[in-house]
């Protein structure tokens, strides 16, 4: 094993990766057009907190941290069966996925 | 001793009467409307009889040879086992009391209600309203008796409110005729007056006695006998004020003449025989109150004398039949209140009594005559039904004599009590006897009058097909012409034997003058049937020897003459003076400014600010994804901001910043 490897990743490392991770999800949830991609962002962004959670539970010995990712990572399961559902469902009224187009309200 | 009255009976059976024909009625086949309508206030009357005949029985029976003689002691108490108002130091029991005075009142309600009963059947047979007449009049009968039996003062108004409603319900039974309909609003408006005086008499007497029940009030009044007049007085005169809404007298009469737009039975039973007279059973009911008050008893008394004389005169020169009955009501109804003004409330409701039969008599002769002629009701059109209608005939004959005081006619005995004990109060009271007296001349003339117009000479009209009445109707009038006879003679209050006035004593006290003399009361009543035969003999000389002369006279006299067909204008000054002025407040001022202005613009300002507000936050409602993640996004920027900003320390040190540069 190299020193470097050996070597604990500080906290703060992991923070940051789940601040950056997350703040791309916020970025493209706000700026994209495709729906998909939309969805995408905030999968990125359940991701990142999944990773402060699990760091925060590694850092202080503490399980309940990445039972609440076991949580976080089955509702975003149901929340894709469920979401892709609605965007084809979406596609085939309106046959786009532009978000900006999608904007009336009802059907 | 004492048996059970169940005096709950009495007004709960019209009630269930109301409630079946009122509900039911219009499903239900003619006979059995009848029979619920009929079997109400008969079986109420029974209840009426068996209790005055328990009531009378230790009166008249000495009870020591009997051993378990039934009967009740008067006053009998009935009250309602649970508690009905309580608050703080005020308690008041939903009661009953059965005593002399209600005694002889529930035996003219349920009695002469029953009879008028009997007599709708035949009158209102062909309405389409039949079984909504009879539900309303039953449930006259209820609250009448509930006003009769009533313990205290506020039960009483319950009754009294009541009988108003049912009046009003009765008066505009005909309700697609606007002068009806009117005729009710008038009548109900008219007596709102009245109960507000009631009301303001009622919170007096809490405020002053701390309680309502009559038996109460007479004891700390006569625990406290210097207490006199102050705020007796303003409470008497508030009652009073209530009195004359419901019995009709100066000011508030007005409501009574158009009343007469109702079926002619209800005029009978509500504005002549029973309801008008319920100002009279109150005062006579809250004595003690007067007898403390001289001063108000002198209004009564010259209220009730100027309300006779007022409404004698106009009844001379009426022509609809049922409004010269309705003058003369209001003319007797003031008769009654100037015997209650000097304290003769026996004969006062002695007179009431006798009223009740003589002039329920003749209103139902009167819906006979109208009856049998097709509905017309001016005495210029009738004439020459004697022989037409023979029995109608002889029952408005003794109604006549009766009421024109005439012995040995019930009316003749109560009016000479009342002018008697007038008599005796010193030189006002001969002012107000010979008031009276002039005003018996003016109702036995105007009560000849109207029988010479209506039932002598020859017919007026031609195409009349007049026949006498059926059956159910000539019943009740032979029953009330036989009890307007022998009515006076019952009540024996005459030449010094007091019968009736000793019987009602326990309730309405005695007469507190001197006893008169009986050849001073004979005396009295020679020149009382004196001018009543006077009045009788003017009368067949304009009306049947020179029916000429009354048109002479009236043309010597326009002035007086148009004064009194207008009904002295009482009528058209208070629409100049109180209906036209609030009729204009309430449109210009209450419904322009307050409703349309103040109310309608706050919920127009209210709405608008909402629409105004929508319309411009429905912006954020945009329905781009994109926004809403924005403001969620800022959202919870802001939120984070909020936490993570230490902002207690910042707050505190800006001033210290602020300064701090401001020292550089």
């Amino acid at each position: 094993m190299s020193p470097l490897l050996m070597q604990e990743v500080p906290l703060s490392w992991y923070l940051l990766l789940s601040a950056v991770l997350f703040s791309l999800g916020v970025v493209g949830f706000l700026i994209k057009r495709n729906l998909i991609t939309v969805f995408m962002s905030i999968e990125l962004m359940l991701n990142g907190v999944n990773l402060s959670f699990v760091t925060f539970a590694h850092q202080w010995h503490a399980v309940k941290g990445q039972i609440f990712v076991f949580f976080v990572m089955m509702v975003a399961a149901a929340e894709a069966a469920v979401g892709l559902a609605i965007i084809i469902a979406v596609f085939r009224a309106r046959a786009t996925l532009a978000v900006d187009r999608i904007d009336r309200m009802k059907l | 001793m004492n048996a059970d009255l169940h005096l709950w009976l009495i007004p709960l059976l019209p009630f269930v009467g109301f409630l079946l024909n009122g509900i039911l009625g219009r499903g239900l086949p003619k006979w059995l409307i009848t029979t619920v309508a009929l079997l109400a206030p008969l079986a109420s009357f029974g209840v009426v009889l068996n209790a005055s005949v328990l009531g009378l029985l230790p009166l008249f029976v000495d009870p020591t040879g009997i051993p378990n003689l039934p009967g009740v002691s008067l006053p009998y108490v009935e009250t309602c086992p649970l508690p009905w108002i309580s608050a703080g130091l005020l308690h008041i029991d939903f009661s009953f009391v059965l005593d002399q005075l209600s005694l002889v009142m529930l035996l003219v309600v349920t009695g002469v209600g029953f009879l008028i009963h009997i007599y709708s059947v035949g009158y209102m047979g062909d309405d389409e309203g039949y079984a909504r007449y009879f539900s309303y009049l039953n449930l006259f009968l209820f609250f009448m008796t509930v006003l009769v039996l009533a313990g205290n003062a506020l039960v009483m108004f319950i009754g009294w409110e009541g009988v108003g409603l049912a009046s009003y319900l009765l008066i505009g039974f005909w309700f697609q005729k606007k002068s009806a309909a009117d005729a009710g609003k008038k009548a109900f408006i008219v007596n709102r007056i009245g109960d507000f005086g009631f009301l303001i008499g009622m919170f007096l007497l809490v405020t002053n006695f701390g309680t309502l029940t009559f038996s109460e009030i007479g004891a700390k009044l006569a625990a406290n006998p210097a207490w006199q007049g102050g705020v007796l007085t303003v409470i008497a005169l508030c009652l009073m004020l209530g009195a004359a809404g419901k019995s009709a007298q100066l000011p508030l009469y007005v409501w009574l003449p158009d009343a007469m737009e109702g079926p002619t039975p209800v005029s009978a039973l509500i504005h002549a025989a029973t309801m008008v007279t319920a100002g009279v059973y109150m005062v006579a009911r809250t004595h003690v109150l007067f007898d403390h008050s001289s001063f108000a008893l002198s209004v009564v008394a010259i209220v009730g004398a100027a309300t006779a004389i007022f409404a004698a005169t106009i009844a001379l020169v009426q022509n609809d039949i049922k409004r010269v009955l309705a003058y003369s009501t209001i003319s007797q109804l003031g008769y009654m209140f100037l015997g209650c003004g000097v304290a003769a409330y026996s004969a006062a409701i002695f007179h009431l009594m006798t009223h009740a039969f003589f002039k329920a008599l003749l209103f139902l002769a009167a819906g006979s005559v109208i009856h049998a002629i097709g509905g017309e009701q001016d005495l210029r059109k009738m004439g020459g039904l004697r022989k037409k209608l023979p029995v109608t005939f002889a029952v408005t004959t003794v109604g006549v004599l009766a009421i024109a005081g005439i012995f040995p006619f019930a009316g003749y005995f109560s009016k000479d009590a009342i002018l008697y004990a007038v008599f005796l109060q010193g030189t006002n009271g001969r002012i107000l006897w010979f008031v009276g007296l002039i005003t018996a001349l003016l109702t036995a003339f105007y009560m000849f009058r109207l029988w010479y117009m209506t039932f002598m000479g020859e017919s007026r009209s031609e195409n009349v097909h007049a026949h006498e009445c059926p059956w159910s109707m000539r019943g009740p009038l032979v029953i009330l012409a036989a009890l307007s006879v022998c009515g006076g003679l019952i009540g024996g209050s005459w030449l010094g034997m007091e019968h009736f006035g000793a019987f009602l004593a326990p309730s309405v006290g005695v007469l507190p003058t001197e006893a008169g003399n009986w050849r001073l009361e004979l005396i009295l009543s020679v020149v009382a049937v004196t001018v009543a035969l006077v009045g009788w003999l003017v009368a067949d000389l304009f009306y049947r020897r020179k029916p000429e002369r009354p048109a002479q006279y009236a043309a010597t006299m326009p002035a007086g003459n148009r004064l009194l067909v207008n009904k002295y204008y009482v009528d058209e000054f208070y629409n100049a003076v109180i209906v036209k002025p609030l009729l204009g407040i309430s449109k210009y001022v209450l419904e322009w400014v307050v409703d349309i202005g103040i109310l309608g613009g706050a919920a127009w300002l209210l709405g608008g600010m909402a629409t105004f507000a929508g319309a411009i936050l429905q912006r954020w409602q945009s329905g781009n994804l994109r926004s809403y993640a924005a403001w969620l996004a800022a959202g919870a920027a802001a939120v984070l901001l909020f936490l993570l900003v230490p902002w207690a320390t910042v707050l505190a040190n800006l001033p210290a910043i602020h300064l701090g540069m401001a020292g550089h």
